[in-house]
């Protein structure tokens, strides 16, 4: 998926070995009936909101982990089991949801 | 356009239709896929593969096509490494099953009711969800004004190239501006080099039309196209950004 | 389960000698849940602290007078890979435990860049654990978790911490940053023990 060559590969490898939160939305889908990419939350760690789709993610890894854009501080973890999903939302003090207008 | 209705993801089968080479490793996949409620130009799937021994390995790819009834088309790039990639493009063949999650994604998505122009910009593979935004934005008969900016290694690695050029000349509206960064073809007006500052704003929109920014590709290209549209005065939040993980 | 994908074998395959569910692989794949810590040996320190308060540090060059030993081991990561007869070199940790008095029979591993994760401490002593930091004969790699890292192989890998900087022992048991999200608090790769409740 990655060309060599494109802008942006003198950076090395490693430090560019996260993706960002559009990764979650298959998992997170799976969970709610919503679209999550494009819910808010807030970090409760330096307060910075930003939408899932704009949060760092670490996905070569046991689960899915969701770091703040700005201070790196872990947002939320998602484990995926057999038969059971843990989500751990410890990071952001609230989400915020994008649901259909009932108007 | 699309069931925007509340519903949870659940995997589906996925069955090979039909498969066309693009590029220089890489490979468009015409999926059929029973029931499939639609997408949005941008959302993406999960695959997964399942060996006989119940092995399984899974991976997102952007959805490269319009909407189109059941019909699914993604185009994937081989890696040299990747056991998913490298089986999609090297093995499948048409009949063959695989199972698919989707669609998803509502953030990296180009509304067309929007009549902000955009501006589209593609690094290697990154290009295949701002296709599908193109190739929407023809069937909707769009007259909304988009720019893609296109960054590949060299002419044989770079994906629809005979669509671009035709798109360029009967879609009206859409600006194709290509950026060769390892090899040139004959007689082109630049060497190869990678997409900078200068080049986005003579082939982008000015800050102050404040377009709609989709920035695909590699997490380092991403990174710093995202941070020169910011710098040269487009809003934050109207540069969305997908990350496809480290080059390699 | 699903469909089977004709034609598709992956890069593993399943051996008898394997623990259930893992697949073996000639690869050594990097898994992270953050970025990359880049730690200086010049500035490196590793630290345990007991329940009373005690600390005992080594630094670099401290750890590098210690004996060491070259031990070949199994690694089993829960994300189903497995990796067999791993070359390392580290210090055992029954050299590093042997002056530190602690009634504390629970250890937390914690790394730089804020990893944690627990096991008893039954589990690190008697030739089980070290703190490794050669992989292969030569330095450990900072994407594998150099300059040093736990090394536990009886226990899926996460429990391996990457970038170690200490161990603190207590007299509870401290779930680490894996184990309060899903994943089970022992982890014997032998008997299963992936998540919660296996």
């Amino acid at each position: 998926m990655g060309m060599a060559g494109a802008t942006g590969s003198s950076r090395d490898s490693a430090d560019m070995a996260f993706v960002d939160g559009n990764e979650l939305a298959g998992a997170l889908g799976e969970i709610f009936a919503v679209d999550v990419t494009v819910a808010r939350g807030r970090c409760a760690g330096c307060g910075r909101e930003s939408a899932v789709a704009e949060t760092v993610v670490y996905s070569r890894s046991p689960g899915l982990v969701a770091r703040c854009p700005g201070c790196e501080s872990v947002l939320l973890r998602v484990v995926r089991g057999r038969d059971r999903a843990w989500l751990d939302l410890r990071g952001v003090t609230c989400v915020e949801f994008s649901l259909p207008d009932t108007e | 356009m699309t069931d925007l209705a509340l519903r949870r993801l659940t995997w589906r089968v996925a069955t090979v239709l039909e498969v066309r080479p693009e590029g220089a490793e890489a490979r468009t996949l015409v999926l059929d896929v029973p029931d499939w409620p639609g997408h949005r130009p941008g959302q993406h799937v999960d695959v997964r593969l399942t060996a006989e021994d119940g092995y399984t390995a899974q991976r997102s790819y952007s959805i490269a096509s319009a909407a189109d009834g059941s019909t699914v088309e993604l185009t994937v790039q081989a890696l040299a490494d990747g056991e998913v990639s490298s089986y999609l493009v090297g093995i499948a063949e048409p009949g063959d099953r695989f199972e698919l999650r989707g669609p998803v994604g509502g953030y990296f998505t180009w509304d067309p009711e929007d009549p902000s122009p955009v501006l589209l910009v593609g690094g290697g593979s990154g290009l295949v969800p701002l296709m599908s935004m193109i190739r929407v934005r023809a069937a909707e008969g769009s007259r909304v004004p988009f720019r893609l900016i296109y960054s590949t290694r060299d002419p044989q690695t770079a994906f629809y190239p005979g669509e671009l050029l035709r798109r360029v000349r009967d879609d009206h509206g859409l600006d194709v501006t290509l950026v060769y960064t390892r090899a040139v073809p004959e007689g082109w007006p630049r060497p190869p080099g990678r997409l900078d500052a200068r080049t986005l704003t003579e082939a982008g929109w000015p800050a102050d039309f404040a377009p709609s920014c989709f920035v695909c590709g590699p997490t380092g290209f991403v990174e710093v196209v995202a941070n020169l549209l910011v710098a040269a005065g487009h809003a934050p939040q109207r540069v969305k950004t997908e990350r496809f993980g480290p080059s390699r | 389960m699903g469909v089977f994908t004709r034609g598709f074998a992956g890069r593993r395959r399943t051996d008898e000698n394997l623990p259930p569910g893992q697949y073996l692989t000639e690869d050594f794949p990097v898994l992270s849940a953050g970025p990359t810590p880049r730690i200086d040996t010049g500035t490196w320190e590793f630290a345990i602290g007991t329940e009373t308060g005690a600390r005992h540090t080594w630094s670099w060059s401290q750890l590098m007078a210690l004996p060491s030993e070259e031990p070949t081991v199994d690694l089993h990561c829960v994300t189903k890979w497995s990796k067999l007869g791993t070359r390392w070199r580290g210090v055992s940790l029954d050299v590093l435990l042997e002056d530190v008095e602690s009634e504390g029979e629970f250890a937390v591993a914690h790394s730089y860049g804020g990893y944690t994760t627990n096991m008893p401490l039954a589990d690190l002593t008697d030739g089980q654990a070290w703190i490794a930091f050669e992989y292969d004969g030569e330095p450990l790699d900072p994407e594998h978790g150099g300059p040093a890292r736990l090394l536990v192989p009886h226990l899926y890998l996460w429990k391996s911490a990457k970038w170690v900087r200490g161990l603190t022992l207590s007299l509870d048991d401290e779930p680490g940053f894996w184990e309060t999200a899903g994943y089970h608090n022992y982890g014997d790769p032998w008997r299963e023990q992936r998540y919660w409740g296996d």
